[in-house]
């Protein structure tokens, strides 16, 4: 039996009609055309396909898409615009953060939460913050000199 | 001058798309009536295929094509044309495809692929590399005899060897006989994965007219088109592969790999675009790994520290098909001394077929394996010998004036793995004194030497196109991927360095389309930055020289009195003699109105140059273009009561020639070390006793987390300009990646006493070295 969900994507409001067992990363992908959120792995293991539910991050390849009903969903493609990037994709410019940059969209994700709740956070918190999310490119160091970056970009940190 | 961007660290030019979720890869593309795969993979790792019936999945609706391998005989490989898409005849792993479904969702495929019922009969597999040398072995490949192979690949037909790559220099028993120490030793790597986070993914379509369309994630758009050609008996100019971003390639996208199984999925379906992207369990057992090594090595030195004799016997598991596999047993044949001059050397290196998934190249393409084992034993004799094993590293290192093992006397300029290792013993604080026991956990150092050359056929060429638009901004074509290594951003310097211009206005192509761009080999072995970059500078010059001959009309100055910067043609000191490039683009125009020149197109190439065949039985001849040589020191805790290993600390030096972009070049080394970081204490592919992989997840097979990342980092370049290359450079995409282990290996020696011959030095294998040694703090 399909379902009708009604939510926010990427702060537009929007109606699908999905089936019960349609995975969110499926339907952000395929049905709504926002390639920006990747499969890595499909068994949550990898942070890929990481997207923020009301806030929070969740691993869309775990996550029934009728669970979104009445959500608010937002991917990398809803967090910054051309002319006005969030400080976080910035700085992941800017420090050398991004390589392949197939991990990027979910670990800048998982990164905003973090510092949306915690503005200032310690080199380990942010790495306990991005623990789900796998990059074999970068070795993680320069990631996190980025999200320190942002950080005190939005006036979290005194240096 | 006024733009200089060499040595600077220009932000990559394709990060914003990737921080944007823009950046679109193979897995991103959408087609009209696109159809999805699934693969039904065998559970066997050795066994006939008896009958398969695919009826009832056919029957389905929405199943466009089934394939099975006996509609695909074509054998394909770049090296050993031993490889079909589906297994045909027998299965040769567990995770082999042996049917594949195209259907109008990956739902449908799936349930089709379930109807599938195959009859297989086991057959006895060989399902460990030693036993499937020996006589009477089960034979993985029946027919290899048959196999075209490259000319360099030396296969023994009625066994499982499908190369044995030879070495001989000097006289090694005499080279023993002078020793005063000879020791001997064996090492084992097992088979482990690239973990790209993008899991192979390819798009195909084999139109009614006969063109066929591929986009895939493939690391050399141009090997695929030549192997699909090739392998199908299709003609070359009817194949047009496209490669957008890649997300990772570490040698496993390299060469050809499912573009042929789409392709002809697309051709049963009547021509439909046929998309396949492998699940991640597939990519650790049905696509290609990075084979398992055995090695056994014996050393004699003199007291006073000279090495006189080496032999090595290195054996490769190439798992069931060696088509990258064997080439890698040549590399690393031919490099087998690591950076060091031996003066009596005898080597064999031998591919061997088993029953397990097949082996490719992986970032090092052989040298992080081989390089556990001789950086261990140059430890291991060091302390045989009673002399430390830094000063013994530097009285034997290849330096400028050795010989190599295949006789190349190293050139002035060819860098210098002295100053590695120097820099290194400087940042980890060698011979310092330092706590032996912090926290109840054991410290300890080790020191690791590298060297490696691309490993690449003698006569290996790149192109480069620059085409100069009508805003006098320029557009640089090239052939080399984008997966993440950065060898665009590098080209789009050079680019505006040469032309004095903003890089702003220098533009990087980022799709590859073989229709359209200029020919390149491969994007593999640490090659980019080098030919692609000599081939840049050509087409600059070419550029410039297109310019200037219009210019020198159209200015009434000569040609050789013209410079090009500041998107102008202009002759020195006299402002008046001057034009803008933009007036050039598309053709000069007197002042009369007639027009002089036309669209300036720049091309350049480069070839390697001077490499030759290697002697079939002595293995000498010229196979290096560049050696790259490096150093790496680690610094560790061991606990001793679990065995516990953490790197606390890590400092690694390349002779990297110049560095072009200090930031791309970061990325590459932290993210090459702790690569090997994970290949050191965790990655390892885990068999039942029937060859069936246990481990095909990111939680039974771990890779480095954020935890896993050493305290500190310390990279230390080091800049001896290499002769031919541009601006001196030379490759480091793989290097980081190399002698790894071994440092860490060396270090948890120092700290605890223990030595270690097996790879990965997990938890496990180091608690039981500790109780073994009686560590008393090692509870059972
Ligand atoms: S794709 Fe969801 S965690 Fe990997
Ligand atoms: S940048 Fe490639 S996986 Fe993180």
């Amino acid at each position: 039996m399909k379902k009708e969900i009604e939510f926010t994507i990427n702060g537009k409001s929007r109606k699908l009609t999905v089936k019960p067992n349609e995975l969110l990363l499926n339907v952000i992908r395929e049905d709504l055309g926002l390639t920006g959120t990747k499969y890595g792995c499909g068994t949550g293991e990898c942070g890929a396909c990481t997207v923020l539910i009301d806030e929070e991050p969740v691993l869309s390849c775990l996550t029934l898409a009728i669970t979104v009903d009445k959500k608010k969903v937002t991917t990398i493609e809803g967090i910054g615009t051309d002319e006005n990037p969030h400080p976080l994709q910035q700085a992941f410019v800017e420090t050398g953060a991004v390589q392949c940059g197939f991990c990027t969209p979910g670990m800048i994700l998982s990164a905003k939460t973090l510092l949306d709740k915690n503005p200032n956070p310690t080199e380990d918190e942010i790495k306990r913050a991005i623990e789900g999310n796998l990059c074999r490119c970068t070795g993680y160091i320069k990631i996190i000199e980025a999200i320190k970056l942002a950080s005190v970009r939005m006036g979290g940190r005194r240096k | 001058m006024k733009y200089s961007y060499m040595g600077k660290g220009v932000p990559r030019i394709d990060a914003f798309e990737k921080v944007t979720g823009t950046a679109l890869y193979t897995g991103d593309l959408r087609f009209p009536g696109m159809l999805y795969t699934k693969l039904l993979k065998s559970p066997l790792g050795h066994a006939r295929i008896v009958n398969i019936d695919t009826g009832e999945a056919e029957k389905l609706p929405g199943v466009r094509a089934v394939l099975i391998g006996k509609e695909a005989p074509y054998k394909f490989g770049i090296y050993m044309g031993d490889k079909t898409v589906l297994a045909s005849g027998k299965v040769r792993h567990v995770g082999e495809p042996v049917a594949a479904v195209a259907a109008d969702t990956e739902e449908i495929a799936e349930r089709a692929v379930e109807l599938i019922k195959v009859e297989y009969e086991e057959l006895p597999g060989a399902f460990d590399v030693l036993k499937a040398m020996e006589d009477g072995a089960p034979l993985v490949h029946e027919n290899m005899s048959e196999y075209r192979h490259a000319p360099f690949i030396y296969p023994k037909s009625g066994t499982n060897i499908a190369n044995h790559f030879k070495l001989r220099k000097g006289d090694v028993e005499r080279g023993f006989k002078e020793a005063d120490v000879v020791i001997e030793n064996e090492f084992y790597q097992p088979q482990v994965q690239n973990v790209q986070m993008e899991t192979h993914t390819s798009i195909g379509q084999w139109l009614p007219n006969g063109q066929i369309n591929i986009w895939t994630s493939a690391q050399s758009p141009f090997a695929v088109r030549h192997l699909l050609s090739v392998g199908l008996g299709v003609p070359l100019h009817k194949i047009n592969v496209v490669v957008p971003y890649l997300g990772g390639g570490f040698g496993g996208k390299a060469g050809l790999h499912w573009e042929p199984l789409v392709v002809l999925l697309s051709k049963k379906a009547g021509g439909r675009p046929v998309r396949l992207v492998m699940t991640r369990e597939e990519q650790f057992y049905t696509t290609a790994v990075r084979q398992g090594f055995y090695a056994r090595i014996k050393t004699g030195a003199k007291r006073d520290g000279k090495i006189t004799a080496g032999a090595f016997f290195y054996v490769w598991d190439a798992g069931a098909y060696a088509d990258y596999g064997v080439n890698i047993t040549r590399a690393a044949g031919y490099s087998c001394t690591g950076p060091y001059e031996i003066p009596h050397i005898k080597c064999d290196s031998l591919t061997v077929y088993t029953n397990h998934p097949y082996g490719t190249a992986y970032r090092g393409f052989g040298h992080p394996e081989f390089h556990f084992a001789t950086e261990r034993q140059m430890d291991l004799l060091a302390r045989a010998i009673g002399m430390d094993p830094v000063e013994f590293r530097l009285k034997n290192a290849a330096v400028p004036g050795r010989i190599t093992a295949t006789g190349e006397k190293l050139r002035e300029d060819a860098g210098r793995v002295d100053e590695c290792i120097k820099a290194v013993v400087e940042a980890i604080g060698w011979g310092k004194k330092a706590p032996k026991e912090v926290n109840g956990k054991l410290r300890g150092k080790g020191i690791a030497a590298l060297w490696k050359a691309p490993a690449m056929p003698s006569s290996t060429s790149s192109s480069a196109i620059l085409k100069l638009n009508e805003d006098g901004s320029v557009t640089l074509s090239i052939s080399s991927t984008e997966m993440g290594q950065g060898t665009p951003t590098g080209l789009a310097q050079m680019v505006a360095d040469e032309l004095q211009m903003p890089i702003e206005k220098v533009k990087v192509v980022t799709k590859r389309e073989t229709d359209f761009s200029p020919y390149t080999w491969q994007t593999v072995a640490s090659r980019g930055l080098f030919m692609e970059g000599n081939a840049t500078l050509d087409a600059v010059r070419n550029l410039k020289e297109q310019v200037k001959t219009t210019a020198a009309e159209l200015l009434g100055v000569p040609k050789k009195e013209l410079e090009v910067a500041e998107e102008r043609v202009f002759a020195l000191g006299r402002p008046d003699k001057s034009i803008p490039l933009a007036k050039l683009a598309t053709a000069g125009i007197f002042p009369d109105g007639r027009g002089i020149g036309g669209p300036v197109l720049g091309y350049g190439y480069y070839t390697a140059e001077g490499l030759t065949n290697l002697d079939p039985e002595t293995g000498q001849g010229l196979p290096a273009l560049m050696w790259t040589f490096g150093a790496q020191g680690a610094e560790v805790e061991v606990d001793p009561e679990t065995g516990d290993v953490r790197v606390v600390k890590m400092a690694s030096a390349f002779d990297i020639g110049r560095a072009i972009n200090p930031l791309l070049l970061k990325g590459q080394v932290y993210g090459g070390i702790v690569q090997g970081i994970g290949s050191a204490l965790m990655e390892e592919f885990i068999f039942d006793e029937r060859g069936a992989l246990l481990n095909k997840n990111l939680t039974d097979y771990k890779i480095c987390r954020t935890q896993d990342i050493p305290e500190e980092m310390v990279f230390i370049p080091i800049e001896n300009p290499q002769r031919n290359a541009p601006h001196g450079v030379r490759g480091i995409g793989e290097h980081p990646r190399i002698s790894i282990e071994p440092a860490i290996a060396n270090a948890i020696y120092d700290a605890a006493g223990i030595d270690l011959f097996e790879i990965p030095m997990n938890r496990e294998r180091v608690w039981r070295a500790l109780r073994k040694k009686g560590e008393k703090r090692a509870f059972a």
